[in-house]
This record gives structure tokens, sequence and C-alpha cells, in this order.
């Protein structure tokens, strides 16, 4: 699925994300989690990657095999390193208005993947076990 | 995102409704605080009640209103909490920064303390 690069079309694969774990036995706050991981990664790609222009597209895949959801979301973006986003926890950063996208996307699901994707942009793969509910999964704090 | 600001005792009580979200209720938000601080409101209560969804950027936005506040030599506290975003700002660390109140009567007085 390709989607132009604006705010509102967050809510609607918001939407498709949360039909898709319909069925699941899937905690309403597993799925919070989840739904908010899905709203960085997806605000990430439109805002720093495709820098809101709309004639760029966010491409998006969603998918659940066994027990593990798969998001897939790849900007038109120039890409950039993961490796150098500032750590938000960090005193000097903890008051900066952005930045906790990327974190708040590792906090709340089991893996999450960076790679400039073959045929340009940035990709982010976010995995969940949607199986048993652990620690983590019940209490993000 | 629906906001709406009465003043209680000197405080301004800055009540929201609905998303803080990236394009819709972030930068409303920031609008609302400025304009208190523009004209010299130094004491803000945020009472988050009402609101359902708040993302990274709505994160970002009030952290910004805290530090303007606080840089202008106000206080910028928050009411009733709801759970997630409780959570939100503890995995961050925010909640240490931010005075967190259940009760509005309490809030009110920590100003006058």
């Amino acid at each position: 699925m390709s989607l132009s690069s604006r705010f509102e079309n967050i809510e609607m694969v918001q939407h498709l994300c949360s039909k898709l774990l319909e069925g699941r036995d899937v905690p309403e706050e597993l799925r919070h989690w989840i739904l908010m991981a899905l709203r960085e990664g997806l605000a990430n790609a439109i805002k720093h990657g495709n820098q809101q222009d709309q004639s760029k597209h966010v491409h998006l895949e969603m998918d659940i095999v066994g027990d593990t959801l798969a998001i897939s979301i790849r900007d038109e973006g120039p890409g950039f390193d993961p490796e150098e986003v500032a750590d938000p926890l960090a005193p000097e950063n903890r008051l900066k208005t952005s930045g906790r996208g990327i974190f708040y996307m590792r906090t709340f699901m089991d893996d999450v993947r960076f790679r400039r994707h073959a045929s340009g942009g940035m990709e982010i793969v976010l995995k969940k076990n949607l199986g048993a509910v652990n620690e983590k999964e019940g209490n993000p704090a | 995102m629906k906001t709406n600001v009465r003043d209680s005792g000197g405080v301004q009580v800055v009540e929201l409704k609905g998303k803080i979200t990236i394009g819709s209720g972030d930068v409303q938000l920031r609008e609302t605080i400025n304009k208190l601080v523009d004209s010299g409101k130094k004491n803000i209560l945020v009472d988050m009640k009402d609101v359902t969804t708040i993302d990274s950027s709505g994160i970002g936005e009030l952290v910004g209103c805290y530090t303007s506040v606080t840089n202008k030599g106000g206080k910028l506290k928050l009411l009733h909490l709801p759970p997630k975003i409780n959570d939100v700002l503890t995995v961050t660390q925010l909640i240490t920064v931010f005075d967190v109140y259940e009760s509005e009567s309490e809030a009110l007085a920590s100003f006058r303390g």
C-alpha cells in the first residue's frame, strides 16, 4: 500500500492495523502500544523522511505470520543513520522538543530495524509477538 | 483538540480535550500556552483528563511549553494524567520533570506554596 505524505493518513492506517488485529486475542493494552509505535513510524516517514512533500509516498506493508505482527514502513527520503539519533534519556536531551519517536517504537515493539531500501528511501520494520503477553507488553512503564 | 482556559485564583487552568498528535493538537497546545505566557500569566495548570491520545510530537510540545513557561519565571503543572499518558511520560523519564496532581485543589494550592 502506498500513501501520500499527509498526517491525516496516520489514523486511517491505525484503523487498518486495528482491523488486522481483530480476531486475534490481542489485549487492549498491547493493541494500544502497537498502534502508538505504528503512529510514530508513519509520522517519522512523513515528517523526517518525506519532509511532508505530498508528491512523495509512504510505502506500507502489514502482516501477521504465526504469532508475529510485522509492519514495514518505507519513505522516499534521503535516509538517516539510526545510530546517530540522540538518546532522549540523556540529561542534555531530556527537555528537547523532538527525538522521542524512535525511542517509543523501540520501547513498545519487540524488534525495530532500519535499512536503506534498494529502491531508495529508509525502511523501518517493526515486529511484535502477539502470543504470550509478557511483563513488557502489559506494563511498558 | 479542544481547549478551554479558566482562571482559578490567578492560576490558569487549561483544559484539553481530544488528541495531541502530530498535525492535530500539537501546535494548538503550543499556541494556547504561548498566548497565556505572552499576556503575563505565569501559573498554568494543564488538565489532561480528557486527552484521548498523545504521541511523541504532543509530548515534545508539552515539554516545549514547560520550558517556555519556566524560562519566563512561571510554573506549568499537570493535572489528571490518564494512565497511558503517564506511561508515555514515564518511559522517557519526563514524569520526573513535571509536577503531576490528581486533585485540582491540591494542584492549585501548590502554586501558592
